[in-house]
């Protein structure tokens, strides 16, 4: 069985969680066996821009010391050979250039996520 | 209490959901450090953020143990502003709702955190320089 997850909903609690839950229970599942895909959507397609850096949170005298890195997260998916997605139109949207994201991302447009789609049994939408 | 401003704020969402509970605290966190006294009045799920009995854990996906994880608690995060906010010269009081306590079986906060009604919201308000409502989405 293979799964598609669709990633929708971005940096909802990552602060909180120091990763995206839905990336963290891929990364898990995959872990137990899993055939998985994923494809970063919406907000969700900053997910794979490299770079980010979302250290330097206190709180009081209370230091974050493992700030999400979810850029990283995204590539280790990859590196686990899951095949990572991002819908070019919602780079476009929001006007960040394909040059910005982490290596070994595939762009498809909307047209052909269908496509995609059918390669999976189940599709998830996070 | 201090001389300074009074802010009341009450808040809706439990932890570990909502980029809200992380946006209350950055807020809380500035009034601390300006020597504001703050009034929290925790309502539904936000009674859930003082709440005792929450634990770090390990992360096998991040590989990392208990200790380099070092998982965020609100807990902490709320303690810490308590200290905070005296250490201005402020006071951070926080009113967990008695009624949303009971329903989740949220009983044991870490201290500082009382139980109280909505009556102390509307009280606080009355004295407050402002009030802020967050609530859930």
């Amino acid at each position: 069985m293979r799964a598609l997850q669709i990633i929708e909903s971005a940096y909802r609690c990552t602060i909180e969680e120091q990763d995206d839950p839905a990336v963290w229970i891929t990364h898990a599942m995959k872990g137990a066996g899993a055939d998985l895909g994923v494809v970063l959507r919406a907000n969700a397609v900053n997910y794979a821009v490299k770079n980010q850096d979302a250290s330097g949170l206190v709180f009081g005298s209370l230091e974050q010391s493992q700030p999400p890195r979810i850029d990283q997260d995204i590539a280790a998916l990859m590196d686990k050979n899951i095949d990572v997605y991002v819908l070019e139109e919602d780079c476009t949207e929001r006007g960040i250039p394909s040059a910005d994201f982490i290596s070994g991302i595939q762009f498809i447009n909307r047209e052909q996520l269908p496509e995609v789609m059918e390669q999976y049994d189940q599709i998830w939408h996070w | 209490m201090s001389d300074n401003k009074t802010l009341t704020f009450s808040i809706m969402d439990g932890p570990f959901e909502q980029a809200r509970t992380v946006t209350v605290m950055r807020l809380l966190n500035v009034a601390a450090r300006r020597g504001y006294n703050i009034n929290i009045f925790a309502y539904e799920g936000a009674v859930s953020l003082p709440f005792a009995r929450q634990s770090k854990h390990p992360n096998a996906v991040h590989g990392r143990d208990i200790e380099e994880e070092d998982h965020p608690l609100p807990k902490d995060w709320i303690a810490s502003l308590i200290k905070s906010t005296a250490a201005n010269g402020g006071q951070l009081d926080w009113i967990n709702c008695g009624l949303c306590v009971d329903e989740r079986g949220m009983q044991e906060s870490i201290e500082g955190v009382r139980r109280g009604t909505p009556g102390d919201l509307w009280k606080w308000a009355c004295e407050s320089d402002n009030t802020l409502i967050i609530g859930t989405r």
